[in-house]
């Protein structure tokens, strides 16, 4: 089964022509957010769900491999540094009326399938353009708040140790 | 040859559970946690995750665990470990310089773009012991910004812009260049096929990043001491966090599905020129998981090394030799090979054994022989 081809029939936004690259790079965005959240951080937010959709496994959480590459002086030849555990899978949600609903994937590093699970099913919501504004709002903008939070804390520390070995030796005028 | 043996079991589970004992140590201590090799352990993580080949940090803080501190142990649980999962596909290769930095040094020069970062290091420390962490409870630690970490947007932050020291020489054509290959999908990978040399860059790469660090120090300390030298500065280190990006088959769209903390090294050394290349400086390259200082320091000193058959200087020295330092560099094949010699080798000794005795026997036949030659020479 083709899930590129399922959410785009199943999505009301792929019916504006030439939108197909915005909506992976909004997708890609977001899966990447969810991704690098705090599992705990996407637990309460799915326990603090008013409607929560009813969802299948369309493939359960597995766990394997991605190999990491890097290039020979940082821009040169692509090499295989070494491999990280990446857990991924699917679910499908229903919609309210029945219909087929919007399949939701979690592909992230490490070995968390509740986190794997939680990522795919926010991803499938987030497809859902009634839920997607509300969702925006209380779960994708505070997470990246987060993220960046995080970055500009260790940001900081290290400017901290920024260093100049040379001050000694200035004169004073 | 080694031989297989059967029997002793009772003896092995008695062996296995003594091990466990061991492992625990006086029950009275309290026992260690996973989080806790993970967390205060960090740089052994670091190195069983880059020579296991596998970033997974619970994972080596378990195999440390396991292997009681034996980090070449730890290393075999992690590969035995890898064998046992699916691949899913490969990264985009990582892009070291948007790296979130922690740590960024040159010794090249002192003025660089984004400044020199000192980070975490243990440099500049007087290596004295510090009794204080001896003593329990929680000793003097921790940054005065953890206290108001509220108050972050008042503080000063890390230029955006940390540029690569080795990409302000590419301006003037004074340093090789490094260019991507003529295919990204074409990637040699030493846990797929057999080596076999010449090897190309990435399987030398490769080779290294999971190459035991001390066999590598070694030879990067030789390069300097003259088997092979190569007039090294360390153009720049950088430590912190990349994104790694993937593109799922069945999404056929790239996503970040994390972030790794990396170690990079870039060597810069002398390169007098050839009758085609006009002098300029040439680089050793170096990467590793987590925070791997001296590995990836003597890994790019090795890398340079071993670019000497395409720079047509001569092979003087270990560390220029590609085939005995990538046949070599694997501890877990060298530990194999190295440690199986402990086990039975009951019928191959005793076939030496027997060897040995008969040919003290031909010879002392000989030896009576002659002696007997000898008396009747005299007697006649």
């Amino acid at each position: 089964m083709n899930m590129s081809n399922h959410i785009a029939s199943s999505s009301e936004d792929q019916r504006a022509p030439g939108n197909a690259d915005a909506q992976s790079s909004d997708r890609s965005a977001w899966m990447s957010i969810l991704a690098k959240a705090d599992p705990g951080e996407l637990s309460r937010a799915w326990d603090s769900l008013d409607d929560k959709p009813k969802w299948r496994w369309l493939r359960k959480p597995e766990t394997g491999l991605v190999m990491v590459r890097g290039r020979a002086g940082g821009t040169g030849a692509a090499f295989n540094l070494g491999e990280m555990t990446v857990t991924r899978c699917a679910v499908v949600t229903e919609s309210g009326d029945g219909d087929g609903g919007f399949t939701g994937q979690g592909y992230l590093a490490g070995r968390d399938r509740r986190h794997a699970e939680l990522a795919a099913l926010f991803d499938a919501l987030l497809q859902d353009s009634s839920r997607r504004p509300a969702l925006e709002d209380t779960l994708l903008k505070p997470l990246a708040d987060g993220l960046t939070a995080r970055r500009r804390s260790a940001s900081a520390k290290s400017a901290a140790t920024k260093v100049d070995f040379f001050t000694l030796v200035r004169g004073e005028d | 040859m080694y031989v297989a043996v059967k029997g002793g079991e009772a003896a092995i589970n008695e062996a296995h559970k003594l091990l466990a004992e061991e492992r625990r140590g006086d029950p009275s201590v309290s026992e260690l946690s996973v989080d806790q090799i993970d967390e205060q352990l960090s740089l052994a993580v670091d190195r069983v995750m880059t020579e296991g080949s596998l970033y997974d940090r619970k994972l080596a803080a378990l195999a440390i665990k396991q292997a009681r501190g034996d980090l070449i142990e730890a290393i075999f649980l992690i590969r035995a470990y890898r064998t046992t999962l699916p691949r899913f596909g490969s990264s985009s290769p990582v892009d070291t310089a948007a790296m979130g930095i922690r740590r960024r040094i040159s010794a090249t020069f002192k003025d660089i773009p984004g400044g020199q970062i000192l980070g975490p290091t243990f440099d500049y420390t007087h290596r004295l012991l510090d009794f204080k962490l001896a003593a329990e409870g929680d000793g003097g630690h921790g940054n005065s910004l953890d206290e108001d970490a509220g108050s972050i947007d008042e503080k000063v932050l890390l230029d955006e812009a940390m540029p690569r020291v080795v990409d302000l020489l590419k301006h003037e054509g004074l340093i090789e260049d490094e260019r991507p290959g003529d295919d990204d999908d074409d990637v040699g990978d030493l846990t797929r096929e057999p080596m076999s040399f010449p090897v190309e860059r990435d399987i030398r790469l490769q080779n290294l990043a999971r190459g035991d660090e001390g066999f590598l120090l070694a030879l990067g300390y030789s390069t300097q001491r003259g088997y092979g030298r190569s007039h090294p500065f360390a153009g720049e280190i950088r430590l912190g966090e990349v994104a790694v990006e993937f593109t799922p088959e069945d999404l056929g769209f790239p996503i970040e599905i994390g972030e790794l903390t990396l170690t990079e090294c870039q060597m810069v050394n002398q390169f007098k020129g050839s009758a085609e290349a006009p002098p300029q400086f040439t680089r050793g390259y170096g990467l590793s998981f987590g925070h791997c200082e001296r590995k990836v320091i003597a890994m790019a000193l090795v890398d340079r090394a071993l670019k000497g058959r395409a720079l047509g200087e001569t092979v003087e020295g270990p560390a220029q030799d590609e085939e005995f330092v990538m046949e070599h560099s694997d501890n877990i094949q060298a530990t194999g090979f190295v440690e199986h010699l402990k086990l039975p080798h009951y019928v191959d000794f005793q076939s030496e054994l027997e060897l040995v005795r008969k040919m003290r026997r031909k010879m002392a036949r000989a030896d009576a022989d002659n002696a007997n030659n000898e008396i009747v020479e005299a007697a006649e």
